[in-house]
């Protein structure tokens, strides 16, 4: 059954949606449980992390019980076929976003990715080999963020200033939800280092513009990281196109296993960095006296892999393809639509980010007025909508906008016009039992 | 609906109409607590007379759950001694952590007065610790005025 119908009451528009919802909802067993006395499980909060679908849970198991083995050690049949498995998930994980697979390193999330090159960027002003100190920070260096930024891509670079003395500086953001370029030029500038940013904010859904800050990072000689949690599970990623230096995401948020991330990095880049953590399987030769590193990626990847997830996540990506990733980003594009409506349509409801869907994905944050967000998402839950409260690991931005948290729902591949309708009587509900219309 | 087992009329009623709120001079000690979760907030003083809490001033900001219960503490503690306070505190503790449980609550009942209506609360374990914000806070303040106490003494 495709959501087309209109239902006579529904003021807001329902466009065809991109993809047949009921035949993907198959595919995720979880969506078939009940919660809280038998209601329909309505999930909007894959922007905290997805569900996976039976396609990814099989692939885990498949490993566990065919090839499990730890990879690029032993020469043992199961050793080598685990070791193809990872690495042809490595190759077609790197495809997904354009990238070769040298390119690719795992990590357990974005979060440990984004630290990664954090602490390789202090850990090069004491490196031993030449090479690495390319790209050391240190006093008089500057490290720019953005005010929009979750607080995965904002303390590991506060924390590198503290380490090295550099000093974090940031961009701002404009009433409407968005960054503010206007003196992009001045916080960019000859002593800038590194600038990371948000593709997709977490909390106000804006897609930033990426090309005017590579435009000047590159002008003044800076890294550009692009912080890639919310979008790459989301639209469309080609990293030549991009432009950046560094892109960071988790594999959990697009349909994959918890504890794999993944930072891509160019190589000449990657290269010149010197380890994060490490240990076993980085290394090319080891003495008392000191030791020597793989080339990237094995040299970001210390210790036995998360093999199970990284083969989890190349299923992922395998299914995030079949769909098209085009019509994933429609799909969302026409839900942000109808829920912005549907949300206009409320009195007391105010939307904290972009109003339209121009440049914005669908994470939608909201408040209701009177009603404290944790109340809202207790009524919510009440009904079996599971929403996101609080600051959404997001403090700066709520501050900014002069809340102290909002409720937030996230869309993917499996949400329909349905799950929109059942959010908003959820929020009329909320606004029922709290007596505030 | 279970919401009502959470959301009882007297915890509501504080929300709507909060007690004791607003920050009072003088006072002893000020302390402020955040829940690093959500977000909420809050700014606590306490003023002691002698053993006595003579008074409680706070201002918050959070759901309804948090606030509710700043003011149904404010309620208990005010012209109790500190270890009583306390001690109504560490009760509070434990039907916040009864899981629902009647028996816990119908025991604590007449010492916890309106805080009672919390009991609901303890079967989201999500939301305890919205509960218990205020009387962390409350806590802390009474070991600060305490030991400046001591120390002026």
């Amino acid at each position: 059954m495709t959501q087309t119908a209109s239902r006579p009451d529904a003021g807001a528009q329902r466009a065809p949606l991109p993809l047949d919802v009921e035949v993907i909802r198959a595919d995720f067993p979880i969506l078939t449980r009940t919660v809280r006395d038998g209601k329909r499980l309505v999930y909007l909060d894959s922007g905290a992390t997805s569900q996976k679908p039976r396609q990814v849970l099989d692939a885990e198991r498949w490993f566990y019980e065919n090839v499990n083995a730890a990879p690029h050690r032993g020469a043992h049949q199961l050793a080598e076929e685990a070791t193809g498995a990872y690495e042809e998930a490595r190759a077609k994980i790197g495809s997904f976003i354009g990238a070769p697979e040298t390119e690719i390193v795992f990590t357990r999330n974005t979060t440990e990715a984004i630290n990664l090159v954090a602490y390789a960027l202090s850990n090069a002003a004491t490196a031993k080999e030449p090479d690495f100190r390319t790209y050391a920070v240190g006093q008089g260096d500057e490290i720019v963020v953005t005010e929009m930024e979750h607080h995965a891509n904002l303390l590991p670079w506060q924390q590198l200033c503290e380490r090295t003395g550099a000093t974090l500086r940031w961009l701002g953001l404009t009433d409407d939800g968005r960054l503010d370029l206007s003196d992009l030029d001045t916080v960019v500038n000859e002593r800038t280092k590194l600038v990371s940013v948000t593709q997709q904010s977490n909390i106000l859904g804006t897609i930033n513009p990426i090309a005017p800050i590579v435009a000047r990072a590159r002008e003044v000689g800076a890294l550009v990281m692009v912080d890639g949690a919310q979008s790459v599970p989301h639209q469309p990623i080609d990293v030549a196109e991009l432009g950046a230096d560094f892109l960071v995401f988790s594999g959990h948020k697009m349909l994959g296993p918890t504890g794999v991330g993944v930072l891509w990095g160019r190589y000449e880049v990657l290269d010149k960095l010197p380890p994060f953590l490490t240990g076993g399987s980085m290394i090319e030769v080891v003495r008392m006296e000191g030791s020597t590193f793989m080339p990237p990626p094995q040299r970001f990847e210390a210790g036995v892999p998360m093999t199970a997830q990284v083969v989890g996540l190349g299923a992922a990506v395998d299914y995030l393809q079949a769909l098209g990733m085009d019509t994933v980003e429609e799909h969302e594009k026409a839900l942000t639509a109808y829920a912005l409506e549907k949300l206009a349509e409320i009195p007391g409801v105010t939307v904290i980010g972009p109003p339209d869907t121009v440049a914005r994905g669908g994470a939608i944050s909201f408040t209701v007025e009177d009603i404290h967000p944790h109340d809202v998402g207790q009524v919510l839950d009440d009904l079996g909508i599971a929403v996101r409260v609080g600051h959404h690991c997001a403090w700066p931005v709520v501050r900014r906008y002069g809340v102290p948290a909002t409720t937030r729902a996230t869309f993917y591949v499996h949400t329909g016009y349905d799950d929109i309708d059942a959010l908003a009587d959820g929020i009329r509900a909320a606004q029922k039992f709290f007596g505030t219309v | 609906m279970q919401l009502e087992s959470m959301y009882q009329e007297i915890i509501l009623d504080h929300y709507k109409n909060p007690h004791g709120r607003g920050l009072r001079d003088p006072f002893d000690a000020e302390v402020h607590h955040v829940n690093p979760t959500c977000g909420d907030e809050i700014t606590l003083r306490v003023k002691i007379d002698g053993d006595t809490i003579a008074d409680v001033s706070y201002e918050g900001m959070g759901c309804s759950i948090s606030q509710a219960s700043i003011s149904a503490m404010y309620d208990l503690v005010v012209g109790k001694s500190v270890s009583e306070a306390l001690g109504t505190g560490e009760h509070f503790m434990t039907l916040m952590q009864a899981k629902g449980d009647p028996a816990v609550a119908e025991k604590l009942e007449d010492e916890l007065e309106d805080a009672v209506a919390f009991a609901g609360v303890s079967k989201y374990p999500a939301r305890v610790k919205c509960a218990l914000l205020s009387w962390m806070a409350l806590k802390d303040a009474s070991a600060r005025a305490v030991s400046t106490a001591g120390g002026q003494s």
